[in-house]
């Protein structure tokens, strides 16, 4: 199968006041064409910063990549020219839905200027070849009205009432769910290949967010896209992802299609998040200890001190990624449960 | 059954909504018309989507608003309408706990203080007293006595919700309001959280109002549950039942709506459409009818009562 984002060994360090970080250390991620695929864990296990390196926008002051590639249809996006990664990949080959609805859209603009202010660089329409540099440059007239009318058949696709209505209002006019259709309208607008969504639907109330999930799940697969979808949550996981990936203090832990990563989990992490989630019958698992620090990260497995399973094995070498068939892998000395002799 | 601990009847607050030159333009209806009641040592859930009122209701319960109209009776006593000295007394045995019961403690005190604070408004113990009580509620929660002299941001977030949890049953209150107290945790800390507040209610022999939008996290907690749309109660009653078989067809719609692991997808057969309407503007009629699948001519008309259907109250006319 090709991959369309094939993140290999990728590791990346913030430089902070008690020393470097190891946010991120040699983790891997594929993404098929048209695949969605889920990146899942706690807070600061790294999902964003991920989400971020893969953009190329991590912050400039703290961020040190230390190693690895970042693949995007065979060329690594970190070691590519940045004037052609901002032309052609970011913002229009890759996309982007940020978590906050709120804070995205600037509060002094109506939504219409500030979406055809984003065609005006980012259309589909806009040629491969040199363009006047921002922030300055000329809005073809007859590219605008084509932008234009593709924005509009965009916004209907959201379900957004009144399309023509809607660009001339405020941000503030919308509701959280019409501002996160707004947003998955401008990442849909470039005609991406992929599409990066941090946490797109955690601010919004649940029968809202099943309504954005559904939504956004309809148009991906219709249009072909490839989704990468950061998220705490497992339920919305298991709603939206044909695969997923978990993550924990800046280490992959597991891969696997959906509905073997809920059915037979492997990594003694992943048992133990899938347990903490409230059952109906009340019972209540929490995990013992707490996430590492990133500044002196545990050797070797990075659960080990919480892990039931752990042995000097897990306390000196980091495990290798261990196939245990039909595209489920683990990084686990010990992997529980059936599935590990296939 | 026992006397109810706390009973709310026919509360009703609204907030005034005025234009740029501060004239009223309407009324905001928060919370239009709830009664309940809480049983001793009852944990009780609260539910509905954001704007339904369920903080309001909580907030207006705790004092911080005053009703519209209706009544508050905490263990037998009115208690809404209070002067503020007398009120001042229901506050003991009242507890709020907010989101981020850590982010209230404040950052220039030591634990120490911000724990010694309550009792020495409240009460006529003595220094020696009060560090005795101030110690035996931080075992409760949890901390060694050496975060005492510890300042907040010395702690980690979880141990800053601790001590504010301290802080707060540091006057053995009877009715702890809990709102949205996991919102924003990840599954395995919302865990530990939700085992601490169980934990404490057996210690302290607590009673809790639970407000959430999380459905796991209330049906994991409360016996009984409250579902809140627009300023009014859909649906109330036993939490189990509820979870089998909603009768209302919001409480249908917020359960269908739960993302769960394991089952079908709820892409392919969640339907309702549309957002809650303002709460400036409420519908005539039942206040749900304009995203109710099942709406009929009389629902624009006429408000549905809570009535007694399958062991549970019910605002619905179809149901």
């Amino acid at each position: 199968m090709a991959e369309l984002l094939a993140v290999r060994g990728l590791s990346v360090d913030f430089v902070t006041d008690r020393g470097r970080a190891q946010v991120l250390d040699a983790i891997n991620v594929d993404v098929a064409p048209g695949e969605v695929v889920g990146l899942v864990g706690e807070s600061g296990c790294g999902k964003t910063t991920l989400a971020r390196a893969i953009l190329g926008i991590l912050p400039a002051g703290a961020a040190r990549i230390r190693g690895g590639e970042v693949r995007f249809k065979g060329t690594d996006l970190l070691r590519e020219d940045p004037r052609a990664v901002n032309d052609r990949v970011r913002g229009r080959a890759i996309t982007f839905i940020p978590q906050d609805p709120f804070t995205s859209f600037s509060p002094v603009f109506p939504v219409g200027t500030q979406i055809m202010d984003l065609m005006k660089w980012k259309s589909p329409l806009v040629g491969a070849g040199p363009r006047p540099t921002p922030p300055f440059g000329r809005y073809p007239r007859e590219r605008w009205r084509a932008d234009r009318e593709s924005v509009l058949e965009t916004l209907r696709a959201v379900q957004l009432p009144e399309p023509a209505r809607t660009l001339r209002r405020l941000p503030h006019e919308f509701s959280g769910g019409q501002r996160q259709r707004l947003m998955i309208a401008m990442a849909l607008l470039p005609r991406p290949e992929l599409i990066i969504a941090d946490e797109p639907t955690t601010a919004l109330d649940v029968t809202i967010q099943a309504q954005i999930l559904r939504l956004l799940r309809a148009l991906v697969k219709e249009r072909g896209v490839s989704v990468l979808f950061t998220t705490h949550d497992l339920g919305t996981a298991h709603e939206i992802c044909d695969r997923v990936i978990v993550m924990y203090a800046g280490q992959e832990m597991e891969a696997a299609p959906t509905d073997a990563f809920f059915v037979r989990p492997a990594h003694p992490y992943t048992r133990r998040l899938l347990d903490s989630v409230p059952n109906p019958d009340g019972d209540l698992h929490d995990i013992p200890g707490e996430v590492p620090s990133l500044v002196e990260p545990p050797l070797g497995c990075r659960f080990h001190p919480r892990c039931d399973y752990a042995t000097a094995e897990c306390r000196a070498e980091r495990p290798a990624l261990r196939a245990l068939g039909g595209g489920h892998s683990v990084r686990c000395h010990h992997p529980v449960g059936a599935g590990v002799e296939a | 059954m026992s006397a109810p601990l706390l009973e709310v009847v026919d509360l009703v607050r609204h907030f005034p909504v005025r234009n740029a030159f501060g004239r009223r333009i309407g009324w905001l209806r928060a919370v239009d018309g709830v009664s309940l009641s809480v049983a001793p040592g009852e944990t009780l859930g609260l539910v509905g989507e954001s704007g339904c009122g369920k903080s309001t209701l909580g907030k207006t319960v705790m004092g911080i608003y005053t009703p519209t109209a209706g009544d508050i009776r905490f263990a037998g006593r009115e208690i809404g309408r209070l002067a503020r000295g007398e009120r001042r007394a229901v506050a003991k045995d009242l507890q709020y706990v907010y989101q981020d019961p850590g982010a209230s403690l404040d950052p220039r005190w030591k634990v120490l203080h911000s724990l010694h604070e309550p009792l020495k408004i409240h009460t006529r113990l003595s220094r020696v007293e009060r560090d005795r009580e101030v110690r035996a509620i931080l075992t409760a929660v949890g901390l060694p006595d050496a975060h005492l002299d510890h300042y907040p941001h010395e702690l980690s977030g979880g141990q800053q919700r601790r001590v504010g949890l301290a802080r707060i049953l540091t006057l053995r209150p009877r009715l702890v309001i809990l709102d949205e107290p996991t919102s924003g945790l990840d599954v395995s800390v919302q865990a530990s959280v939700l085992k601490l507040f169980r934990s404490l209610q057996q210690t302290f022999a607590l009673t809790y109002v639970f407000i959430s939008h999380d459905l796991s996290v209330v049906r994991a907690m409360c016996a009984r549950i409250a579902v809140m749309y627009l300023g009014k109660i859909v649906e109330l009653g036993d939490t189990a039942a509820i979870f089998e078989r909603p009768r209302h067809p919001y409480t249908q719609s917020l359960l269908a709506a739960v993302p769960l692991i394991g089952a079908r997808r709820i892409s392919q057969d969640f339907r309702l459409a549309g957002e809650p309407p303002n709460p400036r503007d409420v519908p005539s009629g039942c206040r749900f009818r304009t995203r109710c699948p099942l709406a009929e001519d009389r629902c624009a008309v006429d408000e549905p009562a809570l009535r007694l259907v399958d062991g549970r109250a019910v605002a619905c006319h179809v149901a």
